[in-house]
C-alpha cells in the first residue's frame, strides 16, 4: 500500500506544522493595573447585563494593544463588563453614508468638525448627557469646547486636533518644501500621494488658490478642480491611511496628511520629514459624538468618559500621535512630547489655518460632482455611446433570433 | 484511457510558467509571513513572531470565526433549499422550468456589486438591523444557485424508472426520495456544497454592502486593514490557511484516487 | 417524484431575496429622495459614460487574456492521466481558497516601484519599470483573480472531448489547425461561454482592483456604485440608476454573447 504511506507522511507533516505553530506561540502574560479615575461616574451599571456597544472609528485611531500599549477597548469591556464592537471608517463621508442608510446603529462615532456640524443640522445627533461624561468638565482642555461646529457644546466631545502638513522623504526631495506648490511640481511626478477625499484635496486646491477652504463660490471651486485634474497626471495614486504603506516604504516620496500620522510614519521610515505650507492649512478637530439611533446611550457615554480619562488619552496619544485635547494626558506627557512643532505648532501655523464647516448641500453635492470628474476624469466621451451600444445590442439580437427562426423554418420545410 | 499521450516539452513549459503566476503572489505572502520586519520593503531576518501573535490577535480571530460561522451556515442552507429546489425544479413543465432556471441565472451572471446593493436596499427598507443575521441572508441567495447549477445535471442524469421501484417495492415518497434519489445525486451535492462554501468563505462584494458593526467577516477585516497597514500577522494566517487547504485538498485527493482504482479493481 | 412542491422554499427564497431586491433597484432608480418619479437618475448615469467604456473595455480586454491563457492549459491538462489533471485541477482551485484581497496585496508588493519585480529587473541591471497605477495592472489583477474560473469550466468541456475524435480527424487529413478550428473548438464551445461569462461579469463590476492596483485615479464603474452607496457622494438613487444601467448592459452583452452559441437551448449553463 504506497498510497497509504504517503497519506501517513501527509499526515506526520500536517502534525509538525501544528506542533510548530503551538511551540511558537509562548503563553503571552496577561499584564494588568492600569488604574483609571472612577470618581463621579458607574463604570459598573452595565456588568452582567450583556450589553454592547458599537464603537466607529477611522483606522489606527485608538491604542489597540500592539507594541505594549494598552488595548483601550479591551479595558473598558473589562472595567465595565460593556462588549465592545470596534470597527474602522477612512473618510467622514463614509461614516456619513453608513449612519444615514439607517441598517447599522452606532453608539459611539468620531466625525470631524464639518460632519459634526452636518451631522447635528440633520438632527443625527444625540444630546450627551454631561453627568455620564464627568472627565469632560475635569479634563478636556476649555479651547476645545463650544467650537464652532457645536457652539452649546451638546452633541461633542473633542478626541483630538491636528492640522494638516506636507509630508515628504528626504532622501528623494532636495527641494525646500514650505509651500502646497511642491504637490504640482513636475520634478516629482509620479511620486506624489494626494488626499482620496473631497474635503481634504479641495481644500488644499483652493488655498494653493489662495481661496478660502469653506467657499461656495462655484467659480472658484471649478477652479479648484480644474487645479486638481492638472495635478492628476503628476499623482501616483489617491489613497487616505494607504500612505503609512506607500510612504513608509519609499515607493512615494511627498504626501499631504495629518499631522499626527507623521511620527507613525517617520517611525517606519526616519527619512520623513514635515512641513507646514505657507499659504495657511487646515486645522481639525475630531469629536466623539453618539449618534440619536444608538443602541445604549448611556454605556456609550461611559465610553466617551473612559477615553478622556488622562491614562487613557495618553496611552492614545502615545499610539495613534494625534495631539490630544485632554490636559490630563497633557500633563503626562515629557517635555519633548509637549514642545513638539509638529503635533503642538505655533502660533502662526495655527492663526494662519483654516477650520473647515459645514456647507450647504447644494455646494457639497457640486463639490462631490467635481471630485469624481477629476477621478475619472474624460469630459471628451460622447454620452451616446452607451444607449446605441444598448440600441445595436438589442438590434443585433433581434436579427440573429430572426435569421435562425427563418433558418429552422427553412430546415423544416426541407424536410 | 491508456492511450493518452505525454506531453510535450513545450505544453509542460507552459504550464509550469502559469502555475507559477497563479501562485507568485502567494508565494510572496508567505515569505513575508516569516519577515521580521513590518515594513514590505525589506526582508530583514526570519521569525515566527507573527504566528505567535497571529492566536492572540482577536480581531483577526473573531474576524475568521464569523467568516466559518457564516460560511458553513450559508452553504449548509443553501445546499438543502437548492437540492430541494432542483429536484422541484426537474419535475416542473418544459416552459416554467426555463422561466425558473433564468431566475436562478439572475444572481450569477448579475454583477456581485448589483446584488450587494439591491440586498442592502432591501435590509435598509424592511429595517434589518445589519449583522450576522443579514450576512447569512445574503451569502445563502447567492450560494443557493450554484448548488441547483451543480445538482441539476445529475438529477437529469438519473433514471427516472429507480424511484418508480422504489415505490414498487414498498417506499413512500419520502423514503424513495432519501433512498433513492439523495444518494444518486450526492456527488452534484457534494460538488455544490463546497462551491459554495468556498464563495461564501472568500466573498467581499456582497458582504461589504450587507455587514454592520457586530460582525466582520475576515475579508472585510482585511480590506479594512489593506487601507492602512497590512499586519504581517494576516500573512502569517493566509500561510496557515493555504496549509490547512492544501492538506485538505490532498487528503481528499489521495482518497479518490484509492476510490477510483477500487473502482476499477471491481470494474474488472 | 414528480412533486414540485420540494421547490416551494426555493421560490419564496428567490422572489423575496432576488426579487424583490431587483425591483427596490428599480423603484430607486426612478425616484426620487421623496418618492416622486423620476427620469433625472437615469439621464444622469450619461455623465460617467467614459468610466463605463473603460470598464467594460478592461474587463474585456481581461477576458481575452484569461482565455488566450486558460485555453491551451485547459486543453494540456485534459489529455493527461485521470490522477494528473484531477491533482493540477485542485491546484486552479487551491488559489481561490486564499483571500483575493491579500493576493490582490501581493501583487501589489510585486508591481511597486521598489517592489520585487523591479528589484529583479535592477538586478538584471533593467531600469525600474513603472507598472503599479496603470490600467495594466488593473487588468492583471482581473486576469489573475478570475483566471480559475476561465480554467475550470473549459478543462470539464475539453474532458469530453475523446482522443479518438482527434484522432479520426487527423486520419481523416486534418492538420493541427484545421483539426482545431473544425473539431475542438467547436465543441469546446459551451465551455468558453461558461467561462467568458464567469470572468467578464465579475471584472466589470470590481471596485477594489482598480483601487488598490490602479491607484484610485482610473475609478471603474463598480468604484463610483459603491462611492454612491456607501462613499462620499451617498445618494442611493444615482447608485440604483448606475447599477440598473451596468445590470442592463451585463445581461444584454451576455444574452447577446450567447445567441452566438447556436448550440445553446435553455441558455450556457444547462
Amino acid at each position: 500500500m504506497k498510497k497509504n504511506r504517503l497519506f501517513k507522511r501527509v499526515f506526520s507533516l500536517l502534525l509538525c506544522l501544528a506542533l510548530l505553530l503551538c511551540a511558537a506561540c509562548p503563553a503571552l502574560a496577561e499584564e494588568d493595573g492600569y488604574e483609571f479615575d472612577t470618581t463621579g461616574v458607574d463604570y459598573q451599571k452595565f456588568r452582567g447585563q450583556n450589553v454592547s456597544i458599537n464603537v466607529y472609528n477611522w483606522g489606527l485611531y485608538i491604542a489597540e494593544g500592539e507594541d505594549e500599549s494598552m488595548n483601550v477597548c479591551k479595558e473598558f469591556e473589562k472595567l465595565t463588563g460593556i462588549k465592545v464592537n470596534y470597527t474602522n471608517f477612512a473618510t467622514n463621508e463614509e461614516m456619513y453614508a453608513k449612519l444615514k442608510s439607517g441598517a447599522s446603529k452606532y453608539d459611539v462615532i468620531f466625525p470631524s468638525d464639518y460632519m459634526v456640524g452636518k451631522l447635528i443640522e440633520e438632527g443625527m445627533l444625540a444630546e450627551l448627557n454631561f453627568k455620564n461624561i464627568p472627565n469632560y468638565e475635569r479634563y478636556v482642555d476649555d479651547n476645545f469646547k463650544n467650537l464652532e461646529y457645536d457652539p452649546e457644546g451638546k452633541y461633542s466631545v473633542a478626541y483630538t486636533w491636528g492640522t494638516v502638513g506636507i509630508l515628504y522623504n528626504t532622501a528623494m526631495v532636495e527641494k525646500e518644501v514650505n509651500s502646497w506648490d511642491i504637490l504640482w511640481d513636475m520634478d516629482y511626478a509620479g511620486q506624489i500621494l494626494m488626499f482620496n477625499n473631497s474635503r481634504d484635496a479641495f481644500g488644499i486646491a483652493l488655498k494653493k488658490l489662495g481661496y478660502s477652504m469653506n467657499t461656495t463660490d462655484k467659480d472658484q471651486l471649478k477652479e479648484a478642480a480644474d487645479l486638481l485634474k492638472e495635478q492628476k497626471p503628476l499623482v501616483q495614486a489617491y489613497v487616505m491611511d494607504e500612505i503609512f504603506d506607500k510612504l513608509g516604504a519609499g515607493e512615494a516620496a511627498i504626501a499631504p496628511y495629518y499631522a499626527g500620522d507623521y511620527a507613525l510614519i517617520k517611525a517606519d521610515n526616519p527619512d520623513i520629514a514635515f512641513a507646514f505650507p505657507e499659504e495657511g492649512t487646515n486645522r481639525f478637530v475630531d469629536a466623539a459624538c453618539v449618534p440619536k439611533d444608538c443602541n445604549n446611550q448611556e454605556a456609550a457615554e461611559l465610553f466617551i468618559n473612559f477615553l478622556n480619562d488622562p491614562a487613557v488619552a495618553y496611552e492614545n496619544f502615545e499610539t495613534i500621535g494625534y495631539s490630544s485635547p485632554n490636559t490630563g494626558a497633557l500633563e503626562l506627557m515629557d517635555e519633548e512630547e509637549k514642545a513638539d512643532p509638529v503635533l503642538y505648532p505655533g502660533d502662526k501655523v495655527l492663526e494662519s489655518a483654516e477650520t473647515f464647516l459645514n456647507l450647504d448641500d447644494e455646494t457639497n453635492e457640486y463639490m462631490q460632482q467635481l471630485w469624481i470628474e477629476v477621478l475619472s476624469d474624460d469630459q471628451n466621451v460622447n454620452r451616446w455611446i452607451i444607449p446605441v451600444f444598448v440600441a445595436g445590442a438589442v438590434a443585433v439580437s433581434l436579427f440573429i433570433n430572426v435569421r435562425r427562426s427563418i433558418k429552422n423554418r427553412r430546415k423544416r420545410y426541407e424536410k | 484511457m491508456n492511450n493518452k499521450k505525454k506531453m510535450s516539452f513545450g505544453a509542460k513549459f507552459y504550464m509550469v510558467l502559469v502555475y507559477a503566476f497563479l501562485y507568485l503572489p502567494i508565494a510572496v505572502l508567505i515569505v513575508y509571513s516569516f519577515n521580521e520586519s513590518k515594513s514590505r520593503a525589506v526582508f530583514s531576518g526570519f521569525t515566527f513572531d507573527w504566528y505567535a501573535k497571529l492566536f492572540h490577535n482577536e480581531a483577526i480571530m473573531s474576524a475568521l470565526f464569523n467568516s466559518l460561522i457564516v460560511a458553513v451556515i450559508a452553504s449548509v442552507a443553501a445546499t438543502a433549499i437548492g437540492t430541494l429546489a432542483a429536484v422541484g425544479i426537474n419535475a416542473m413543465s418544459r416552459r416554467m422550468r426555463s422561466l425558473v432556471m433564468n431566475f436562478t441565472y439572475l444572481p450569477v451572471i448579475n454583477p456581485e456589486i448589483v446584488i450587494g446593493v439591491s440586498l442592502m436596499l432591501l435590509f435598509v427598507f424592511l429595517r434589518f438591523q445589519f449583522g450576522l443575521t443579514t450576512l447569512i441572508i445574503a451569502h445563502i441567495t447567492f450560494d443557493v444557485p450554484y448548488v441547483i447549477l451543480n445538482v441539476m445535471p445529475k438529477l437529469r442524469q438519473m433514471d427516472a424508472h429507480q424511484v418508480e421501484a422504489a415505490r414498487d417495492l414498498g417506499c413512500n415518497p419520502v423514503q424513495a426520495f432519501f433512498k433513492v434519489v439523495i444518494p444518486e445525486i450526492m456527488p452534484g451535492i457534494m460538488s455544490g456544497f463546497l462551491m459554495a462554501l468556498t464563495y461564501s468563505f472568500d466573498d467581499f462584494i456582497i458582504s461589504h454592502f450587507v455587514a454592520g458593526p457586530t460582525a466582520q467577516t475576515l475579508p472585510l477585516a482585511i480590506y479594512s486593514m489593506t487601507r492602512k497597514k497590512v499586519s504581517p500577522e494576516i500573512n502569517a494566517l493566509s500561510a496557515v490557511m493555504f496549509a490547512v487547504i492544501l492538506s485538505l485538498l490532498m487528503v481528499y485527493n489521495l482518497v479518490s484516487a484509492r476510490r477510483d482504482r477500487n473502482k476499477g479493481r471491481a470494474g474488472r | 417524484m414528480k412533486s414540485k412542491l420540494p421547490s416551494l422554499p426555493y421560490l419564496i427564497w428567490m422572489a423575496v431575496f432576488i426579487v424583490v431586491p431587483v425591483g427596490l433597484v428599480l423603484y430607486f432608480a426612478f425616484t426620487t429622495q421623496d418618492g416622486t418619479f423620476t427620469i433625472e437618475n437615469i439621464s444622469q448615469v450619461g455623465q460617467y459614460t467614459g468610466v463605463l467604456l473603460r470598464s467594460i473595455w478592461l474587463a474585456a480586454v481581461a477576458t481575452v487574456i484569461c482565455l488566450l491563457i486558460a485555453y491551451p492549459l485547459a486543453f494540456f491538462l485534459s489529455r493527461t492521466r485521470a490522477s494528473v489533471q484531477r491533482t493540477f485541477i485542485m491546484l486552479v482551485m487551491l488559489p481561490m481558497w486564499m483571500n483575493f484581497l491579500l493576493r490582490t496585496y501581493a501583487w501589489m508588493t510585486l508591481l511597486e516601484n521598489g517592489g520585487l519585480i523591479n528589484k529583479f529587473l535592477g538586478f538584471l541591471g533593467l531600469g525600474p519599470v513603472q507598472m503599479i497605477n496603470t490600467s495594466g495592472a488593473v487588468v492583471l489583477g482581473m486576469v489573475y483573480n478570475y483566471l480559475p474560473f476561465m480554467i475550470l469550466p473549459l478543462h470539464s468541456i475539453m474532458v469530453k472531448i475523446e482522443n479518438t475524435t482527434l484522432e479520426a480527424a487527423q486520419d481523416l487529413g486534418a492538420n493541427w489547425l484545421q483539426s482545431f478550428r473544425r473539431v475542438v473548438f467547436p465543441l469546446s464551445l459551451p465551455g468558453v461561454m461558461t467561462g467568458v461569462t464567469m470572468v467578464f461579469v465579475p471584472a466589470i463590476s470590481t471596485f477594489i482592483i482598480s483601487r488598490m492596483l490602479g491607484g484610485g485615479g482610473n475609478s471603474l464603474i463598480g468604484d463610483i456604485i459603491e462611492l454612491q452607496f456607501i462613499g462620499a457622494s451617498y445618494n442611493p438613487h444615482m447608485g440604483s440608476a448606475i447599477s440598473l444601467v451596468l445590470m442592463v448592459i451585463v445581461l444584454l452583452c451576455m444574452s447577446l454573447f450567447n445567441q452566438f452559441d447556436s448550440s445553446g437551448k435553455e441558455g450556457i449553463y444547462s
